[in-house]
């Protein structure tokens, strides 16, 4: 049965442009869906409205058959592309890390989170490092469905292959499902369980002067 | 031929250092980049292949000398026959130099994009501004426009333009595709192989190492600061055996269509990937060693 159900759904900013027109697609329990296209197709959007972040203009987006529980800790989590822009600037690692409660031991063991590390402050840790942090923040029980949106991106091949190694194990061990956004077809065929082309859900026609 | 009278640009032992006072206004100076050495021939792409956030950009900063005003650097920077040094650089850049800059941030927000990309050769280039804001998909009306009123993908473009509009013998191109589609993504690359191989040099600085193995001639692997290894790009296409560096193989092992694979520390038994990287090795962060 499909944890995930989004049904058509259309989004734009303002009077701009369509961003998202009449997208629909389903995730399943444990499923890891790659969601792979150029840029300019409303990925990140789509990531954004699954998570709660954005209201779709029409359409739905189900869990478990109900609306996403507010005031709760939401059981999908998003995980952007620069991690340096989703830790507090002014807040010590620590902070962050222990931001929605206590971090499992497991996990930062095996993300290889130093404790080092916690006095630190964002600036002074690499990329690959807070992106961990980020990861390990949100890998709660009550974690049903991680959307990781070109997480690993903007990492060297070493921490992307750690972070996602760790993940994949970790979503297998607990039942969790991905929805990972990529444009690296690589990297998606590791990955997915199932592959959706963007352009072929997305019902826009892309304007290149918009991208 | 002679190898001398061939090579464009050479880095020799470039350090990079940036002066800061911590909370007690004692004084320190860390330094991104360390003894870093490149070398550039005509004719050829240099791909400079780091994670974000690891200091590449300084090197291109460096050549152009547009450092931030507290960095100190050391070593030498050769173009063709000419160290560079603050009197130099003003004669070459935007004439022989061009740079590539990262992000719409580089340009002046009160000057038209237009008159910007022609920079300082006026409107002596305009016709060539014109033939490449067609070349890259962007309206005439587009020149008119304010850094401000362009989207991330059409930003890049107009940075890109500087690099045709000039006869540039070097091209620094610094991270030049994100925010491209593929297409347009390709159809720059594919410019950039058209300059080198009139001869020109090209130094591409890119976080994304699939990008450097389909366009470049050389891969130089950027960690912490250094360059711990350059090799030919044909080394990251065949099975790896030919670099040398463990870091730069084990980058090559860790690559999606290479398997995803990573070495554990024998001493943890972990594979965090936080490595200490010196000229021969790489070890395990994990303090047990």
């Amino acid at each position: 049965m499909a944890v995930l159900e989004v049904k058509n759904v259309s989004f734009r900013y303002g009077n701009g442009p369509w961003i998202l027109k009449d997208v629909s697609m389903e995730v399943e329990q444990g499923e890891r869906v790659v969601i792979l296209g150029p840029s300019g197709y409303g990925k990140s959007t789509l990531a954004k409205i699954i998570a709660g972040y954005l209201e779709p203009l029409s359409g739905k987006v189900l869990w478990n058959n109900h609306d996403l529980p507010q005031n709760c800790f939401c059981p999908i989590q998003l995980i952007y592309q620069h991690p340096e822009k989703a830790l507090n600037p002014r807040w010590k690692m620590k902070k962050s890390l222990f931001e929605a409660g206590e971090p499992s031991e497991e996990v930062l063991r095996q993300i290889g989170i130093q404790e080092k590390w916690y006095d630190r402050w964002p600036n002074e840790l690499s990329g690959g490092e807070l992106q961990r942090f980020c990861v390990a923040r949100v890998l709660k029980p009550e974690t049903r469905l991680l959307i990781a949106d070109e997480m690993t991106t903007m990492l060297d091949a070493l921490n992307q292959a750690h972070i996602w190694n760790f993940i994949l194990e970790y979503a297998e061990k607990h039942g969790m499902s991905i929805i990972a956004i990529t444009h690296n077809k690589f990297l998606a065929e590791k990955l997915a369980t199932r592959i959706i082309s963007i352009p072929d859900i997305n019902h826009i026609e892309a304007n290149q002067d918009d991208l | 031929m002679n190898s001398r009278e061939n090579t464009l640009l050479v880095v020799n032992n470039l350090s990079i250092g940036f002066e800061s006072y911590n909370r007690d206004m004692e004084k320190r100076i860390i330094w991104p980049i360390s003894n870093l050495s490149v070398s550039l021939n005509k004719g050829e792409i240099l791909a400079i292949v780091g994670s974000s956030g690891s200091g590449k950009s300084l090197l291109a900063h460096a050549v152009m000398d547009i450092l931030p005003d507290n960095a100190k650097s050391k070593g030498d920077i050769f173009y063709k026959k000419t160290k560079l040094d603050s009197q130099s650089i003003v004669e070459l850049r935007g004439k022989e130099i061009v740079f590539i800059p990262q992000s719409v941030a580089f340009l002046d927000p009160l000057m038209e994009v237009g008159k910007q990309v022609c920079g300082i050769m006026g409107d002596a280039v305009k016709n060539l501004q014109e033939k490449a804001f067609e070349h890259f998909n962007l309206k005439k009306a587009v020149e008119k426009y304010y850094p401000f009123q362009l989207s991330g993908g059409m930003a890049r473009r107009v940075l890109l333009s500087t690099a045709m509009v000039t006869d540039a013998d070097l091209i620094i191109a610094d991270e030049p595709t994100p925010g491209l589609d593929l297409s347009m993504a390709i159809e720059a690359l594919k410019d950039f192989r058209e300059l080198a191989n009139q001869g020109k040099g090209v130094v591409l600085i890119t976080h994304d190492i699939d990008l450097a193995i389909n366009i470049a001639d050389k891969i130089a692997i950027f960690y912490d600061g250094r360059v711990v290894e350059t090799a030919e790009t044909k080394y990251f296409k065949e099975n790896g055996d030919g670099l040398k560096h463990p870091y730069s193989k084990a980058l090559f092992q860790a690559l999606p269509q290479n398997g995803f694979h990573l070495e554990k520390c024998p001493e943890c038994g972990l594979s965090s990937a936080v490595w200490k990287v010196d000229e021969k090795e790489m070890r395990c962060e994990c303090g047990r060693s």
